[in-house]
């Protein structure tokens, strides 16, 4: 059968791990054409280390980057938290290589994506 | 005795790729020193080291003066393809060595907001959806360091331009609408600079 992996990971699978093994998890997982769904995102200083590692692994014609989305924050709508300085805490995020993970739309509570097997021309 | 002198505020100019932050930083640069800083071009990626100018004495309208360096950044992003490059006529391998060079350009650019920059310019095109996934995650990195910001709400020129959608996407932070295509409002910015990085 052919297809597209998903692994939806749960929060508590992500709390036993350090940053650096979160990351790497996930970068090689997208590598292998997995599209990784974390049932609780990444802190920010994760998520700037995601985009510095994804960028030294990008290899033309192999691997170009990855695509991945995030709910708003549930605080995030809320002025008054963030002026406090409350940072708001990550909600579910979608994470998939970039040729084959395509966001359709994002609101709320709602993330529509098109997955593809990976097809270089894909819409 | 011994005298501790702080150093210069070093402001990244942050955002996504062809937002107009090369264009911003020779505008910064030529208004207050007389040199430029960078080249700028359509094709996206042009900037593809982090580029400081050194000593930007701005002065405010109530003569309140502040002494920065200026680090304009590669356009961020989460993916980089160089087949991008080639509908801008680029050979094959002018496109990737620009893929690689545009890679190591925004890993240094991360590197950069995590351990050398004091402030943020975050510089947004106008006529773009702002709720794009890595505005929101470069805004939280940002926020989480608790560095000062500025949104910077570019190409006001244009007629679908929309300040006001990037005013509502991060309503906790202050956004100057600007149009460095004809200088519109770069005052604006320069007073909000004076205030916010001081």
């Amino acid at each position: 059968m052919q297809g597209v992996q998903i692994d939806l990971i749960s929060e508590e699978r992500l709390e036993n791990l350090t940053s650096m093994e979160k990351i790497r998890m996930i970068l090689d997982k997208v590598r292998e054409g997995t599209i990784v769904i974390l049932e609780r995102g990444l802190e920010p200083e994760e998520q700037s280390k995601l985009i510095e590692m994804t960028m030294r692994e990008i290899l033309p014609d192999d691997f170009n980057g990855i695509e991945m989305e995030t709910y708003p924050s549930k605080e995030g709508g809320h002025l008054f938290a963030r002026l406090l300085g409350k940072h708001p805490s990550t909600r579910l995020t979608v994470i998939g290589p970039a040729n084959q993970l395509r966001m359709i739309r994002k609101d709320r509570d709602l993330i529509s994506a098109w997955v593809s097997s990976g097809e270089p021309n894909a819409p | 005795m011994i005298f501790f002198k702080k150093r210069r505020s070093r402001i990244g100019i942050y955002g996504p790729p062809n937002a107009g932050k090369t264009t911003l930083a020779n505008i910064i640069a030529r208004d207050w020193t007389g040199d430029a800083v960078g080249q700028v071009s359509e094709i996206p990626h042009e900037t593809r080291r982090a580029l400081r100018k050194k000593d930007i004495s701005i002065t405010g309208a109530n003569g309140n003066v502040i002494t920065i360096d200026i680090v304009d950044t590669p356009g961020v992003t989460t993916k980089i393809d160089y087949k991008e490059f080639l509908e801008y006529g680029l050979e094959k391998e002018q496109a990737i060595v620009r893929a690689r060079e545009a890679t190591e350009g925004v890993a240094e650019a991360m590197h950069w907001l995590r351990e050398d920059i004091d402030g943020v310019i975050y510089m947004l095109d106008a006529t773009q959806d702002p709720f794009l996934q890595v505005n929101i995650m470069m805004i939280g990195i940002i926020e989480s360091r608790h560095l000062p910001v500025i949104i910077v709400a570019n190409k006001i020129d244009l007629p679908d331009a929309s300040p006001q959608r990037i005013r509502s996407a991060f309503p906790q932070h202050p956004v100057v609408p600007i149009s460095c295509i004809d200088g519109e409002n770069v005052e604006d910015l320069y007073e909000k600079m004076v205030s916010c990085f001081r």
